[in-house]
């Protein structure tokens, strides 16, 4: 099954507003250190990298390491300049990728 | 001392401890309706702002999946559950407010989990979920979503009696080489700590949960085990029948309270 995005971009905002923007995703974040019940490593499995665009530019970004729990949640804020399309990719291990966007509406 | 100045101390004893015991509350009693609360209310405001938001709420990443599950064909049948129940939203409103339900064919009471593999067999003629697994898990998170909002309330039927008293057995019986039962944690020292966390009343409002601790979502029958576990026992199987009785009585116990799925809980 695809990896499922839950994203919270406001509909709308003012000009120069300062947003809160949160991001959800299914991803098991396996660190790689654990065993399985026969005693196997279980290979690593972690997104790696997340960026943020607004417009095509880039307004965020993180590295991802094993300590983060499985279902990363990322929120963070950026200010409101023009209206568009504020787009999120997710990368990692396993070739794993995966995107989403929201419309936001500034006036 | 003589005799008699030990009995006339023993009835000092008595007559000061006697309005103190009456004063105590009779242990194993049940927790009176207005004093019931969900786990939700013990939590810090970080993980009720998380369960608040459908956007934060991790359990929602399941509901989508099983969402996908509703609409999607299975089976020689080639049919999804859509294409018997419809439209979830409508069709699926209340129905994990009161499950278990009685199952005349088996002659047993089944719960939400049982019910989706029953019609998986028969009217998709598909493979069952596997107990736990990640599919099993969604669609009955999507299932029991449709009641978020509900109060719980569990059908006055006379055939689940006796599996409801064998339920509240169940919840009275010590077990393990703690030897509690879950009334000593959960009727008779709710609110007080268990380590770091809060003792909850386990009202079971919110099933499947997603659990921090486990980093995904569970059923109420891996929280039964969890106790069971915590308290040296050994736990019944899957899908034994003792979780459906104990389901059962929780159910009781919980009328009338808020359903909350898919729960946050730490």
């Amino acid at each position: 099954m695809a990896a499922r995005t839950l994203i919270n971009v406001p509909k709308k905002a003012k000009r120069g507003e300062v947003i809160t923007i949160k991001t959800l995703i299914s991803h098991p974040m396996e660190t790689g250190f654990r065993h399985n019940t026969v005693g196997l490593p279980l290979p690593r499995d972690i997104i790696t990298s997340f960026v943020c665009t607004y417009n095509g530019e880039e307004i965020f970004r993180a590295a991802l390491h094993p300590a983060i729990a499985a279902n990363p949640f990322i929120t963070f804020h950026t200010v409101a300049t023009e209206s568009g399309r504020i787009a999120f990719r997710w990368t990692g291990d396993n070739g794993f990728a995966a995107e989403a966007s929201a419309d936001i509406a500034v006036g | 001392m003589n005799v008699a100045v030990l009995r006339s101390m023993l009835w000092i004893a008595l007559v000061v401890a006697g309005p103190f015991a009456a004063a105590l509350p009779a242990l194993g009693a049940e927790i009176p309706p207005d004093q019931r609360r969900s786990g939700y209310a013990d939590m810090s405001p970080d993980n009720k702002a998380m369960q608040d938001d459908d956007t934060s709420n991790p359990g929602m990443l399941a509901v989508l999946d099983g969402e996908a599950l509703w609409g999607t064909k299975a089976g020689t049948a080639n049919r999804s559950c859509a294409d018997c129940h419809g439209d979830a939203k409508t069709s699926m409103k209340g129905v994990a407010a009161r499950y278990p339900v009685f199952n005349a064919a088996r002659g047993q009471p089944v719960d939400l989990s049982q019910r989706i593999n029953i019609c998986r067999s028969q009217h998709q003629q598909a493979k069952p979920f596997a107990h736990e697994s990640k599919d099993m898990l969604a669609l009955s998170a999507y299932v029991a979503m449709q009641s978020r909002g509900d109060p719980i309330a569990p059908p006055d039927d006379q055939r689940l009696k006796p599996f409801i008293e064998k339920g509240h057995a169940l919840f009275m019986q010590r077990m393990g080489q703690l030897n509690l039962s879950c009334s000593q944690c959960h009727n008779d020292n709710w609110g007080k700590n268990i380590a770091g966390n809060i003792m909850p009343q386990a009202h079971p409002t919110g099933y499947p949960i997603y659990r921090l601790e486990w980093q995904g979502m569970g059923s109420l029958q891996r929280r039964l085990r969890n106790c069971m576990i915590g308290v040296r026992a050994e736990p019944y199987a899957y899908g034994a029948p003792e979780y459906v009785e104990m389901e059962l009585y929780l159910m009781q116990r919980a009328r009338g309270m808020t359903i909350e799925t898919p729960a946050v809980r730490p």
